[in-house]
C-alpha cells in the first residue's frame, strides 16, 4: 500500500483506500469503532489515532477526497459542462457540488407523519457534509447553553460555555477559521486569521444595518487566510462547495482523517452501512454490524469503545435499531429519550432588487465560498413576541453565472420582454440583487420526534426513521420578524421585494423541518440518566463504552450553526475517552 | 476556460510555495491566457465559423427549427456579443430535455402552444408568419404583468423558455465575456472592493 497523500500536493489517483480491514486485524478488536466521517467522526478519527489508539472509521458512502480532479471541480467553468452547473439525482445543488446524497436516496427510505412536512438530508460519501458545507463556523454562546434558567422553555445543557471554550480554541487551532474580534456577549471570539474585506454590496448592506441598528460583523468561517498547518491559504475562487483542491477551507477528509492515516492508526471503511451497536452480555458495546454495499454481506467489526457520529438523525436511528435483551427498548433509552427533542434550524429567505446597485462597474466580486459578513442576534428576546433569537446571513454580488443564472427576469421594473431590449436587462440588472437569510433557534418540542416506522425498511432490510414535525409560535413569530426585518433592509438599501409577505397561513414563509441541514438532538445530554441518553461526556448512560459525537447529545439549538459546537464537543470527548482508557476504566 | 487551461491552473496553484502561494504574474498570466481564449472563440464565431450541424436528439426536427428561431428572438446578436444560436443555446436545451423529463413536457406542450396560437391568430404556424406577426405573439406573452388572461399558457411557457435561453447563454463562453465576470481564477490578494467601485457606490447611494 503507498503512503496516504500528502496535505500540500494533489492525491495520487491510484492510491486506493482499504474496503474492508483484513482478517487478522478483525480478529482483534479495534480500540476504537468510529461510524461516520463527517465533523464529529473526522474529530475522533484524528484525535483519538493521534493519543495512541488503534481505530477502524466506517463510512456508509464512497471515498471522497477534494485534493483531486477526480473529485473536485474547482476551476471549472459552467461552459465545461453540457449541465452548465444543473443539480443532478444525487448532487441537489449542483452537478459540482461536493456532496453525494440529498433529500431521497435511492433504497434508503424515511415516512412521515400525516401533516408532517420534513426533509432529511443525507450525504454518503468521506468527510459527510463537510465537503460542501458553507463552513460558517460560530461557537454557541453562554446562553445558548442555559435558555431554559433564561427563558422556562427547553432544557439547560449539563456543561457550560466555560466547561467547552477550550475545546473551541483547540478547533479554532486546528483547523483554522477567520473573523474578527467584537466583545458581543453571546457570540465568544475565536482565535482568528484576518476576515476578507467585504464585497460591494456587502459593504451596502452594513452601512445600511448601522444606520439600522442592526449588528454586522466579519463572518466567520473556517477557510484560512493565511498558511494554516501546512495548508494553503484561501486563493478566493469562491467555489468553497465544490470541494478546495489546495485544503484552504475544512473538510473533514483532507484536515482530518487523512491525517489521521498517516499515523498508521486508522483503518477506513468506506461504503459500510452500520445496522445497529452490538454488546455482549454484560450490557456492553462489543462493535458494530454493518452491511458491506460493495457485495450487500452482513459484517461485524469489533471495538472496546463504539464511537457514533453518523449525523444526529442516524445516530438515532442506529441506537434504536440496537435492541437486545439486555436494552430492549434501543441503546441508550432506558430513559426512553431517544428520539425525542430533535429540532432543526429555523430559516426564511428575503430577496430583492437594489436599483442603486444597478451597472455596477465590473469586478471580480468573489472572494471566500460564502458571505463575508454576518448579523448575529442583536435584539432582546424579552421585549419580542418569540423566545429564541436568529442570525443572518447575505448574498448577492457578481458570482459567476450557472444554471439558473437570472432565472425571473420578469421581476426587474421592464417587466420581461425579448430581444436587444431584455439583453441589457441581464447586463445591467447583474449584480443589482441582494438576498437575506434568517437562521434562528427553534424551541424543542413533544410533537417533534422521530420513531422507527414499524412497517417500512431500506433495502437492507433495516428500519428506517418514521418523522413527527410540528412548528410553533416560538417558531412562526420568529420568522414573521425575520421576514419584517429583511423587508425593512431591503426597503432602507432604496429596493424593491419580488415577493408578498407571507401570511400566517403560509407560515411566514418558513423552510419545511430538515431543510436547513441543521438537525440536532434525538439522543440528547443530560445531569440525570433519568432524562438523557448520555451524560456531560457524551457517554451513554446504560452503556459506558458507547459515545456520541455528532449533533444528536445536543440539548438544544442555539441561533448559531452548529459544526464547531459537533467539533469541540467531539474533541472534548475525545480527550475523555482516552484519558478513561489510560486509567484502565474502558 | 478549457480543461486544459484549468490544468495549468491548478498545476501553477499545486508548484508554488505556500508562504507566497500565487505571485501576481501568475495570476496575471492565468487571467491574460483565459481572455485571450475566450476572444479566439468570439473570433471564430463571428468569423461565421460555425460548429458542425447537430443532430437534435430530444426535439423533433420540427420543434428544434423552431427553438433555434425563438432562442434569438429572446436573445438576439448586437454589437457586443452573438445570438443565443451562436451561443449554442439550442445544443443546451436539447441536453437538458434529456435530463429532465418535467421540462421535455412544458417545452413541448409550449412549442405547439405557439404554433397552435400563431394558426389561430395569423392562419400559419410561427415559422411561416411575418416578423410583425412573430412580434405580436411575442409581445403578447412576454409581458407577464400586461398579458391578457387567455394567454396565460403562451406566458407561463415564455417564462419558462426565457430562463433557460438566459441559462444557457449567459453560461457559455460568449456570454461569461460579454457579462464580464473575471472570477474563478486563483486570486493572489484579496482587495475586497476595488477604489474604483467604493468610488462608484459613493456617487450612488440609494435614493
Amino acid at each position: 500500500m503507498k503512503p496516504p497523500p500528502d496535505e500540500s500536493g494533489p492525491t495520487d489517483a491510484s492510491y486506493v483506500m482499504p474496503q474492508t480491514p483484513s482478517r487478522t486485524r478483525q480478529a482483534e478488536p479495534y480500540d476504537v469503532v468510529i461510524v461516520g466521517s463527517g465533523a464529529g467522526g473526522g474529530i475522533a478519527a484524528y484525535e483519538l489515532t493521534k493519543a495512541g489508539a488503534r481505530v477502524a472509521l466506517l463510512e456508509a458512502g464512497g471515498h471522497w477526497d477534494n485534493t483531486s480532479a477526480q473529485y473536485s471541480a474547482m476551476l471549472k467553468m459552467p461552459y465545461d459542462s453540457p449541465r452548465r452547473g444543473a443539480s443532478t439525482a444525487d448532487r441537489p445543488f449542483g452537478e459540482w457540488d461536493a456532496n453525494i446524497g440529498g433529500w431521497q436516496i435511492p433504497g434508503e427510505p424515511y415516512t412521515k407523519a400525516e401533516g408532517t412536512r420534513f426533509d432529511w438530508w443525507r450525504a454518503r460519501m468521506l468527510g459527510g457534509r463537510t465537503n460542501h458545507w458553507g463552513r460558517i463556523s460560530l461557537r454557541f454562546g453562554p446562553d445558548d447553553f442555559r435558555r431554559k434558567s433564561i427563558d422556562g422553555l427547553g432544557d439547560d445543557w449539563p456543561i457550560t460555555y466555560g466547561d467547552i471554550k477550550p475545546w473551541y480554541d483547540e478547533v479554532d487551532r486546528l483547523i483554522g477559521i477567520f473573523g474578527s474580534i467584537e466583545n458581543l456577549p453571546n457570540e465568544p471570539d475565536g482565535i482568528f486569521h484576518d476576515a476578507p474585506a467585504p464585497r460591494y454590496y456587502e459593504r451596502r448592506v452594513k452601512e445600511t444595518c448601522d444606520q439600522m441598528g442592526i449588528t454586522c460583523i466579519p463572518a466567520r468561517l473556517s477557510v484560512i487566510t493565511k498558511p494554516h498547518n501546512n495548508r494553503a491559504p484561501c486563493h478566493y475562487c469562491g467555489q468553497c462547495n465544490r470541494g478546495c483542491m489546495t485544503n484552504s477551507n475544512f473538510s473533514s477528509p483532507n484536515v482530518l482523517i487523512f491525517p489521521a492515516l498517516r499515523t498508521g492508526r486508522l483503518t477506513l471503511v468506506t461504503n459500510a452501512m452500520a445496522r445497529e451497536v452490538t454488546t455482549g452480555e454484560d450490557g456492553k458495546a462489543t462493535g458494530v454490524s454493518y452491511i458491506d454495499k460493495t457485495t450487500g454481506e452482513d459484517k461485524h467489526i469489533r471495538g472496546q469503545v463504539v464511537v457514533l457520529a453518523a449525523s444526529a438523525l442516524e445516530t438515532t436511528r442506529i441506537l434504536l435499531n440496537s435492541k437486545s435483551t439486555r436494552h430492549p427498548q434501543g441503546l441508550a433509552n432506558s430513559s426512553g429519550v431517544l428520539g425525542k427533542y430533535i429540532t432543526d434550524t429555523t430559516g426564511t429567505d428575503v430577496a430583492g432588487f437594489i436599483p442603486s446597485l444597478v451597472d455596477v462597474p465590473r469586478h471580480n466580486a468573489d472572494g471566500v465560498g460564502g458571505n463575508h459578513i454576518m448579523m448575529p442576534w442583536w435584539l432582546d428576546n424579552k421585549k419580542l413576541d418569540f423566545p429564541r433569537g436568529y442570525h443572518i446571513e447575505v448574498w448577492g454580488g457578481l458570482g459567476m453565472p450557472t444554471y439558473g443564472f437570472m432565472g425571473g427576469i420578469e421581476r426587474y421594473p421592464e417587466g420581461g420582454g425579448y430581444g436587444a431590449d431584455l439583453k441589457q436587462q441581464y447586463r445591467k440588472y447583474w449584480g443589482a440583487t441582494v438576498g437575506f437569510s434568517g437562521r434562528g433557534e427553534m424551541v424543542p418540542n413533544d410533537n417533534t420526534f422521530c420513531e422507527l416506522d414499524p412497517t417500512v425498511t431500506d433495502k437492507w432490510g433495516i428500519p428506517v426513521l418514521k418523522f413527527h414535525w410540528e412548528w410553533r409560535d416560538s417558531e412562526y413569530l420568529q420568522v414573521k420578524h425575520m421576514q419584517e426585518t429583511f423587508r425593512a433592509i431591503i426597503a432602507e438599501m432604496g429596493g424593491e421585494v419580488w415577493s408578498a409577505m407571507p401570511t400566517r397561513e403560509q407560515g411566514y414563509g418558513i423552510a419545511n423541518g430538515g431543510a436547513i441541514i441543521h438537525e440536532l438532538g434525538g439522543a440528547r445530554m443530560g445531569a440525570s440518566e433519568r432524562d438523557s441518553a448520555v451524560n456531560s461526556n457524551c457517554q451513554a448512560w446504560d452503556c459506558s463504552n458507547l459515545f456520541l459525537a455528532d449533533g444528536a447529545p445536543f440539548v438544544s439549538q442555539a441561533d448559531k450553526n452548529p459544526t464547531w459546537t459537533i467539533m469541540a464537543l467531539s474533541m472534548r470527548t475525545s480527550a475523555y475517552i482516552t484519558q478513561q482508557r489510560r486509567a484502565g476504566v474502558l | 476556460m478549457s480543461e486544459l487551461d484549468r490544468r495549468e491552473m491548478l498545476a501553477a496553484l499545486a508548484s508554488v510555495p505556500l508562504a507566497l502561494a500565487f505571485p501576481k504574474e501568475e495570476v496575471e498570466r492565468a487571467a491574460a491566457h483565459a481572455h485571450d481564449v475566450v476572444e479566439a472563440e468570439e473570433l471564430a464565431v463571428q468569423q461565421g465559423r460555425q460548429p458542425a450541424p447537430y443532430a437534435p436528439k430530444h426535439f423533433t426536427a420540427d420543434e428544434y427549427r423552431l427553438v433555434r428561431l425563438l432562442v434569438d428572438y429572446v436573445i438576439p446578436r448586437d454589437a457586443r456579443s452573438g445570438s443565443a444560436t451562436q451561443a449554442g443555446v439550442p445544443q443546451f436545451m436539447d441536453f437538458m430535455l434529456g435530463e429532465n423529463a418535467g421540462m421535455r413536457t412544458w417545452m413541448r406542450d409550449g412549442l405547439s402552444w405557439v404554433n397552435a396560437e400563431c394558426r389561430r391568430r395569423f392562419n400559419q404556424g410561427f415559422i411561416s408568419c411575418t416578423e410583425p406577426q412573430r412580434n405580436e405573439l411575442l409581445d403578447a406573452i412576454a409581458f407577464p404583468a400586461k398579458a391578457l388572461a387567455e394567454d396565460r399558457p403562451g406566458v407561463e411557457f415564455f417564462n419558462r423558455f426565457r430562463n433557460l435561453t438566459s441559462s444557457g447563454f449567459w453560461t457559455s463562453r460568449m456570454g461569461i465575456a460579454d457579462l464580464g465576470y473575471t472570477g474563478n481564477r486563483p486570486v493572489s490578494e484579496w482587495v475586497g472592493t476595488p477604489r474604483n467601485v467604493l468610488t462608484w457606490l459613493e456617487r450612488n447611494k440609494p435614493a
